[in-house]
């Protein structure tokens, strides 16, 4: 790439959502669809890799590129387009899931899939094709895109609905960023009448309970458990659901209220005391094998008790976005980070992958922290993660001395899954090979990606650290 | 390689750590390369003669195995080219741990004879190449808060003796520069390992006589390697190096400059 050099202020340390990779990249914050036109041009000519990265949220290495640039989409961020009668939303990729629902909620409307969190953009939210606590009911977030514009790496610009470029429609949604850009994207929002959901939260005592219950409570609008990944014996996968419902029309005598942002803001302090920026802190304190069995236990033996079988109203925000009451809290993990393993398996192997899941970490001494089940379905997506049956995802310590070993344990884990039939979430992966890629996708998927990415990206100009590790010859 | 990062290969979670030695066609540089292979590093090789380096790099990678010695031809004398080689560099490596800067030549030169030729071809290749190579490594380490920039120079740069004015000023330039480097850096996290070998020997050598017994490149480069793992600041390889420097660097002018040595 003689002769055309990239700025060395555009060099950067950048890392993983998990802080448990760091990488040096050029790091490139385009406003305008041009400048993004303009860096394919030059990479086509110079053979400049670039990795696209929207917030930076995903917990592995899918938003990193190690040495080569990376382009971050948090400034092309405008609302397009508006129409509160219909629902129908026009964005720029880099608007976030925070700026889609203080923009709509006041209009009653509300987004069908929404993530735990509502940092991420919907332009990485879609590359990942991400999916929220309804994912056996509404699908993916991929599922309500009416449809988007795409800048492609060859400098073709194609408009792509469900029907119209059907393959790259499907492909780009939940292709990780690896065959273009979406410049555009129409998206359809669900109406709703309250800004409040009805929860349910209830105790369950071993895993198998927790399955049934997430299986059972399908007529719900939203499931999700909480797995005491610390427990052993009989208690093992012990945890609480929480199951909650839209408000319908009238329910809610003041839904203009409830539907107000400033009522639905997560509160600024833990109990009115503790300001939530310091919480990370002292999460910190406890982040290890003692502490988190010792916090698994306590909440679990207070859902048992105090907090058994409560039915309440919560705002959406609250309750949608549980991840973001502590800022940061990510950073509770130390030095080392963490990464997040999530599995998804069939109905029928769930109760036997998760269960030797679970006894294997904590027989290795190095238990999840915390674990998260839901239910699922299949999708049509290229890199589709979903199953018909459920997931577990389970954070992790990343220990700075005993990397090895939770690498030899995520290994282990991998082929766990895999002889159950399940898959992965490449938005959360950091421990995929090729060979597991090749187990869970299978030959043809691998195959149709490769013509695709041959075709729109002949150069393999789009190239993120994940790419390099998962999609190797 | 250890046995457990073969197990591993590159994970994103232990990745493979990245050496680059500028000047490992042959000495002390060919022996680094291979040493840090040998510990489990993804290593690159720059020098002019690409033989020497291909000969080395098919010592490394194994048929069957990933390759983890990839080869670049460079003129260290041509330092308008170093900027785009190095984001080439990074971009194939993705990431840089180890920067080793170990280019060097030693003229023959006369009693009597001053020659700018030389003195400038010292310079450009000890001194110049290295300040344009490690100036880059010390943009992208400073910006990663970590790495380790190691220069070669020489017991040389310590006192210069009557023997060959061009080599002893570019290596006692490269000493100052390294150190320069360390008292910028090291707030930020890098660590700087200035190499003072004694006699080694190696091309630069030839066969020439030595006072002192010289010793290999791969002693050398154990040492090296183990200098980046301690953090060292200074390294005399071998060790006694330090005491006869402790004692030239003691002798006072009136006495040096009636030295045949």
């Amino acid at each position: 790439m003689a002769g055309n050099l990239l700025p060395t202020e555009r060099l950067f340390r950048l890392e993983n959502f998990g802080h448990s990779i760091e990488k040096p990249v050029y790091l490139y914050r385009p406003t305008h669809l041009e400048q993004v036109a303009e860096l394919f041009e030059q990479a086509g000519k110079n053979g400049t890799r670039i990795g696209l990265r929207g917030a930076g949220r995903s917990y592995g290495d899918a938003a990193l590129a190690g040495g080569g640039v990376v382009l971050d989409f948090q400034r092309m961020n405008r609302i397009l387009e508006w129409n509160p009668d219909t629902g129908v939303i026009t964005v720029e990729p880099g608007v976030t899931i925070e700026d889609l629902w203080r923009h709509i909620l006041e209009d009653g409307w509300w987004s069908p899939v929404m993530p735990g969190t509502m940092f991420p953009t919907i332009g990485g939210c879609l590359g990942a094709n991400i999916h929220g606590k309804n994912n056996w009911k509404k699908g993916t977030l991929g599922e309500h895109v009416l449809s988007f514009t795409a800048l492609l790496p060859n400098g073709e610009t194609k408009v792509c609905t469900p029907t119209r470029n059907k393959k790259l429609f499907y492909s780009m949604i939940s292709g990780m960023g690896l065959l273009g850009v979406f410049t555009s994207i129409t998206l359809q929002m669900k109406k709703i009448y309250s800004g409040n959901l009805e929860v349910k939260a209830w105790a369950e005592p071993d895993l198998k309970k927790m399955l049934e219950a997430t299986n059972q409570n399908r007529d719900e609008d939203y499931i999700v458990g909480w797995v005491d990944t610390t427990a052993r014996g009989w208690g093992l996968g012990r945890g609480q659901m929480h199951s909650a419902r839209y408000l319908e029309e009238g329910e809610d005598p003041y839904p203009m209220l409830s539907l107000n942002p400033a009522t639905q803001d997560l509160p600024d302090t833990i109990m009115g005391l503790v300001p939530k920026s310091m919480v990370w802190r002292i999460l910190k304190l406890g982040m290890n094998n003692l502490g988190a069995w010792g916090g698994n236990t306590a909440k679990y033996l207070l859902n048992r008790t105090l907090g058994n079988h409560k039915t309440y109203l919560q705002s959406l925000v609250a309750f949608t976005f549980l991840l973001d009451y502590v800022p940061n809290w990510e950073r509770a993990y130390g030095r080392g980070g963490l990464i997040q393993y999530q599995s998804f398996v069939p109905r029928n192997t769930a109760y036997d992958v998760y269960h030797e899941i679970l006894q294997l970490s904590q027989n290795r001494s190095l238990p999840s922290y915390l674990g998260v089940m839901k239910r699922h379905r299949e999708d049509q997506f290229l890199f589709s993660h979903a199953v018909d049956g459920y997931s577990l995802a389970l954070d992790f310590k990343v220990p700075p001395r005993k990397r090895e070993t939770l690498i030899r344990l995520t290994q282990d884990l991998n082929q766990i899954v895999l002889s159950g039939g399940g898959r992965f979430y490449f938005a959360k992966d950091s421990t995929l090979t090729p060979e597991v890629v090749r187990a869970y996708l299978g030959e043809k998927t691998l195959q149709a990606f490769r013509t695709l990415k041959a075709e729109v990206d002949p150069q393999e100009i789009l190239q993120t650290d994940l790419y390099r590790r998962c999609f190797r010859k | 390689m250890t046995a457990e990062s073969k197990v591993l290969g590159d994970h994103p979670l232990k990745p493979m750590p990245v050496a680059v030695v500028v000047g490992a066609s042959s000495g002390i540089g060919a022996a680094l390369a291979e040493k840090f292979a040998n510990e489990g590093y993804k290593v690159a090789l720059l020098a002019r003669r690409v033989e020497k380096l291909e000969e080395i790099c098919s010592q490394i990678n194994q048929p069957g195995e990933e390759p983890r010695a990839f080869l670049y031809q460079h003129d260290v004398t041509d330092v308008e080219s170093i900027p785009a080689l190095f984001q080439e560099l990074l971009q194939d490596l993705h990431t840089i741990d180890v920067f080793v800067y170990n280019s060097g030549l030693m003229y023959t030169v006369g009693m009597s004879e001053y020659s700018f030729e030389k003195d400038r071809s010292t310079v450009e290749v000890n001194l110049l190449g290295g300040m344009a190579w490690l100036g880059q490594a010390a943009i992208l380490f400073e910006r990663m808060g970590s790495g380790h920039l190691v220069g070669v120079s020489s017991v040389a740069g310590d006192r210069g003796r009557v023997a060959n004015p061009p080599y002893h000023a570019a290596k006692a330039g490269m000493s100052a520069y390294l150190e320069s480097l360390r008292n910028r850096l090291s707030r930020q996290g890098v660590h700087v390992l200035t190499v003072k070998p004694g006699y080694v020997t190696t091309e630069l050598l030839g066969d020439a006589k030595t006072p002192f017994p010289p010793s290999s490149p791969e002693s050398v480069a154990d040492a090296i390697y183990k200098a980046v793992r301690r953090r060292k600041q200074v390294l005399y390889t071998p060790w006694w190096w330090r005491l006869i420097l402790l004692i030239v660097q003691h002798i006072p002018s009136f006495i040096f400059r009636r030295m045949s040595f």
